[in-house]
């Protein structure tokens, strides 16, 4: 980007944790009840009510940090958070600060000239979320609904390993994908349940002093990661090369003007005074606990990125794009498995056609309107020559349509590809006898004439004949 | 039965089981002796009566119907720390001077499933923080024994309301010596379980770690009545730890022949009020006499108790009560100008000069900077204490002393100087910061003034505290003592 700086960056990213209740109190988590019906007097922070761990947290920590192969701590401490903020009931957020239940750990990314890249992962904790401040709609006041208060995160923190805006979201796509892999986050973005703080400094290149930085404040989409995060960048690049100095501060970015504008600054920030929460013991856990955790751990993305290449002979970034998620992975490996055709081909259909109808609806891979063994048995009808690629397209937009199979579009619609040789012979003289001049060029030499040929066959037959078949019976008839 | 009142809940249960009066005929008559003598002890902040009426008619009901529960009947006070549903619970606070609870603590739930009858909710130092009463936003309870003179604190209400035999029993809490101290003040028996024995859960918060709930009673055999309900782990408090609940009053009479009894050396310095420092020693021969052996046990660092506690306790207390800043329940500032106005008018309207005292001093102890200096330092210290106790232990079952200094002091005595308050609590704390069940039972008097004997045991040790004292009180009367305008 600018070869005389270097960029830093860390990520802190919050997953909300999938548990049926909260961290502390057995209220309900699900999103957008009306406010304030999924607080119990815990969550209020009542006079005497006291935390009881939701030992599900515990688990699904291990899970995350058995996966990024991180250390698991045999003994974790809840600390309290201190500070006052209206949707924050008890004046302290419940956290764990000097011994987090997961630590240093790793995880992969492709660097942005395609190499492998290690990042390191400090540490990952536990706490509970704050409740929400709703300012729009109310006049000269302000609402609070508690319902996300209590409800579990695990904040995952990376070392300042990242270099760029797109390695940073290269990371968070790959947390986003390990979390949702062992199914403790929904990793819904909109909702809030997977966003992340950026802390983003630039260095002269070389010096081996880190920058100031800023710390760029609930990120919730990779798009806003990736512009806020060069955004700031430049931002932080311009204000050294005015000869002034970053300063250490919260900033937040607006996505509406596209900037990040400073929240607080490091002398307005908080002191929190963590210390040991006294209402919680501490978290022990045993190395059998462990042992039955690793155990019980589905095969994560790295690993099935890596049987793919190795038992599907698949490209690369095609298994990289597969592993992201393991719904797509099954809907892929279901394919495969369905069809004749080859894993390669399957690859090309899923990211190709298949991705794009996804997101132009803007539909889950879970709820694709064509099944991987529908989505098979029309590759079946490409790899035994009854459909052409080109045709395959028409019939995949039907069944996408909800029209049918592919067997029985096929039949509805008489796309059945033309395979009789006499058949296509007969349109081929129709084609050269229609066309003299053209036959003369392309006997006096001009073979890229050929194309025409085909073309003006196809549209003949409406695409539906063999165009293997349709060449060769060209060639011979016109040499 | 005009002399319902001087019964203790033993003697009121064996009543009840004989059909000599009703669950009713008790409650009316305490009832109507809390209006007559709390004008002058201002023990109560809240009487429910006709909640208490209620309850004890439908004791008597379960009783005519077979179905007597093991305190059926029986009439307590609470200390207004616990929360109680549906009744005003106030911690000795005006910030929550009109706080509902909208449940029960697992103390008081307890209390009502065995059949207990609760007459109302005492007075005590504002959220705890106190040693005289003093500091409760209700005004200062007076000792029934002199009503010049504090009944001590913070469960003063609970103590003075017991020893005026306005009920025979009370809750108290013990953070640092909030329910010993104030028994030893007013001749009263104050019963500090081990840490984690009884369940912390709707018991508003001082110091999360020091903080446990207890008894105040007349004998050691009540005390062991109500700890039999009390106690035992609670899903609801992480810290409540499952440990079998023993039968407390089976073990009552066994004899204290061998019983290995520490005295602590520092206990009878300077700091100790001659007269009161003969009526223990006194108390310790008596002890001896019944078998005991008496021997000197060293905790070194027990002279730090005071200091830590005073850091420990006001950096939880500072966390704890963040809770009460106007958003959701308790004082709210009128008419905000904003938030910070809102939080900073809330707080300093609600809270009294010690709470506030305590908040700032756990404030700084936890602020970046001074952390380690204080607060890791005082755990540090903390862990010393609770290795000295566990050593000793090795040699004693209890360890005996004066559960405080100086007997009842006037009240206004000590307002201006909270260390030397603070000081009123320094044979107490340590049992807090180990997390020792400790008890004092009355041993004599000082000018006309009762003496509490204070015996520490190990963790889970309160079955024998409980025989330790009971067997003391079988040879003395300090225990029957009544003051005399309360007879």
């Amino acid at each position: 980007m600018n070869a005389a700086w270097e960029v830093v960056i860390g990520l802190e990213i919050h997953t909300q944790l999938a548990t049926k209740s909260k961290i502390f109190s057995g209220a309900a988590t699900e999103y957008g009840a009306e406010p304030n019906t999924q607080a119990c007097l815990v969550d209020l922070g009542y006079p005497g009510v006291l935390p009881v761990l939701n030992k599900e947290v515990v688990l699904m920590a291990c899970k995350f940090g058995l996966a990024v192969n991180a250390e698991i701590a045999q003994r974790s401490v809840f600390a309290r958070k201190n500070y006052f903020y209206p949707d924050l009931p008890k004046g302290y957020q419940i956290s764990q600060m000097e011994l987090p239940i997961v630590g240093k750990g790793e995880l992969f990314i492709k660097d942005d000239a395609g190499n492998d890249k290690r990042i390191g992962i400090t540490r990952a904790h536990l706490e509970e979320d704050a409740g929400k401040s709703i300012h729009e709609g109310l006049d000269r006041s302000s609402g609070i609904d508690l319902n996300r208060a209590g409800t579990p995160l695990l904040e995952i923190v990376s070392e300042p390993d990242l270099r760029s805006a797109k390695e940073a979201v290269a990371y968070m796509r790959k947390i986003h994908s390990i979390v949702r892999y062992l199914e403790i986050s929904d990793g819904n973005m909109q909702e809030g349940s997977f966003r992340c703080d950026a802390n983003v400094s630039v260095r002269p290149r070389g010096q081996e002093e880190l920058g100031t930085r800023a710390e760029l404040k609930n990120l919730n989409s990779f798009r806003f990661v990736e512009k806020a995060i060069n955004i700031e960048i430049e931002r932080q690049i311009e204000v050294i090369e005015d000869g002034g100095q970053v300063v250490q501060e919260t900033r937040l970015y607006d996505s509406d003007k596209d900037e990040t504008r400073s929240m607080r600054s490091k002398e307005e920030a908080n002191d929190y005074r963590y210390f040991p929460d006294p209402d919680l013991l501490p978290v022990e856990i045993e190395q059998s606990f462990i042992d039955m955790v690793r155990n019980s751990l589905p095969e994560l993305p790295a690993a099935k990125q890596e049987r793919f290449i190795a038992d599907y002979d698949i490209k690369s970034d095609d298994a990289d794009i597969l592993t992201g998620s393991r719904a797509l992975a099954d809907y892929y490996e279901a394919a495969v498995a369905a069809s004749r055709a080859s894993a390669q081909i399957v690859a090309n259909w899923v990211l190709g056609e298949l991705s794009g109808a996804l997101n132009r609806d803007g539909v889950e891979i879970e709820a694709s309107k064509i099944s991987a063994g529908d989505l098979a048995g029309m590759l079946d009808r490409i790899a035994d020559n009854t459909i052409s690629g080109k045709i395959a397209k028409e019939v995949f937009e039907a069944m996408w349509a909800g029209e049918g199979t592919a067997d029985s579009i096929i039949e509805a619609k008489g796309l059945k590809q033309i395979t009789d040789t006499s058949a296509i012979e007969a349109i081929v003289d129709e084609v050269i006898a229609a066309n003299p001049s053209q036959v003369a060029e392309f006997k006096s030499g001009k073979d890229k004439l050929i194309g025409f040929f085909v073309g003006q066959v196809m549209q003949k037959t409406g695409g539906k004949a063999n165009p293997g078949q349709v060449n060769q019976i060209l060639k011979s008839k016109l040499e | 039965m005009s002399d319902l009142h001087l019964l203790s809940l033993t003697q009121i249960a064996a009543g009840l089981e004989a059909g000599d009066y009703s669950a009713v005929d008790v409650t009316e008559s305490l009832l109507a002796r809390i209006k007559t003598h709390d004008v002058s002890l201002n023990a109560f902040i809240t009487v429910t009566g006709e909640q208490a009426l209620a309850s004890a008619a439908a004791a008597d009901a379960a009783r005519a119907a077979g179905n007597a529960a093991a305190l059926n009947g029986l009439p307590l006070v609470h200390k207004d720390i616990f929360c109680t549903r549906g009744v005003i619970t106030t911690c000795g606070s005006r910030m929550l001077e009109n706080f509902v609870s909208p449940y029960d603590a697992t103390v008081v739930d307890r209390f009502a499933s065995a059949g207990a009858v609760m007459l109302g909710k005492t007075n005590m130092d504002e959220f705890a923080m106190g040693s005289s009463n003093e500091t409760s936003y209700f005004g200062a309870v007076r000792n029934p024994w002199d009503l010049e003179r504090t009944p001590g604190g913070s469960s003063g209400g609970s103590a003075a309301a017991v020893a005026a035999r306005l009920a025979p029993a009370a809750t108290g809490t013990d953070t640092g010596g909030s329910i010993r101290q104030p028994a030893a003040l007013t001749g009263t028996v104050g019963l500090k379980p081990t840490y984690g024995r009884v369940s912390r859960y709707g018991m508003i918060a001082f110091a999360s770690s020091l903080d446990q709930a207890g008894v105040i009673t007349r004998s050691a055999a009540d005390a062991a009545l109500l700890m039999g309900v009390m106690a035992g782990f609670d899903e609801r408090d992480s810290t409540s730890i499952d440990h079998p609940v023993p039968d407390y009053s089976a073990g009552l009479q066994q004899s204290l022949k061998g019983l290995r009894v520490g005295i602590v050396r520092q206990h009878f310095d300077d700091g100790l009020e001659e007269n009161t420092g003969k009526a223990v020693k006194e108390s310790l021969a008596v002890l001896e006499a019944q078998g005991a052996i008496l021997t000197e046990v060293d905790l070194p660092h027990i002279d730090l108790s005071v200091p830590t506690y005073y850091v420990v306790a006001p950096a939880e207390c500072s966390s704890n009560l963040s809770r009460f800043d106007g958003v959701r329940f308790g004082h709210r500032a009128k008419d905000p100008e904003d938030l910070f106005d809102l939080y900073c008018r809330s707080r300093g309207e609600g809270f009294g000069d010690e709470v506030k005292r305590r908040i700032m001093t756990g404030t700084y102890v936890l602020s970046a900077g001074y952390y380690d200096a204080y607060y890791l330092k005082a755990q540090q210290v903390r862990k010393l204490i609770a290795d000295d106790f566990k050593k000793a232990f090795a040699d004693v079952d209890v360890i005996a002393g004066p559960t405080a200094p100086t007997p009842a002091f006037k009240l206004g005595d000590k307002t201006d100087d909270p260390i030397t308050m603070y000081l009123n609590d320094i044979y107490t704390i340590g049992a807090n910061l180990a997390g020792l069940p400790a008890i004092s039972t009355p041993c004599g008097f000082d000018g006309g003034l009762p003496v509490g004997l204070h015996l520490v045991g190990p963790h889970w040790g309160e079955e024998t505290l409980l025989r330790c004292a009971h067997q003391y009180q079988q040879q003395t009367d300090w225990h029957t003592a009544c003051p005399e305008d309360f007879r």
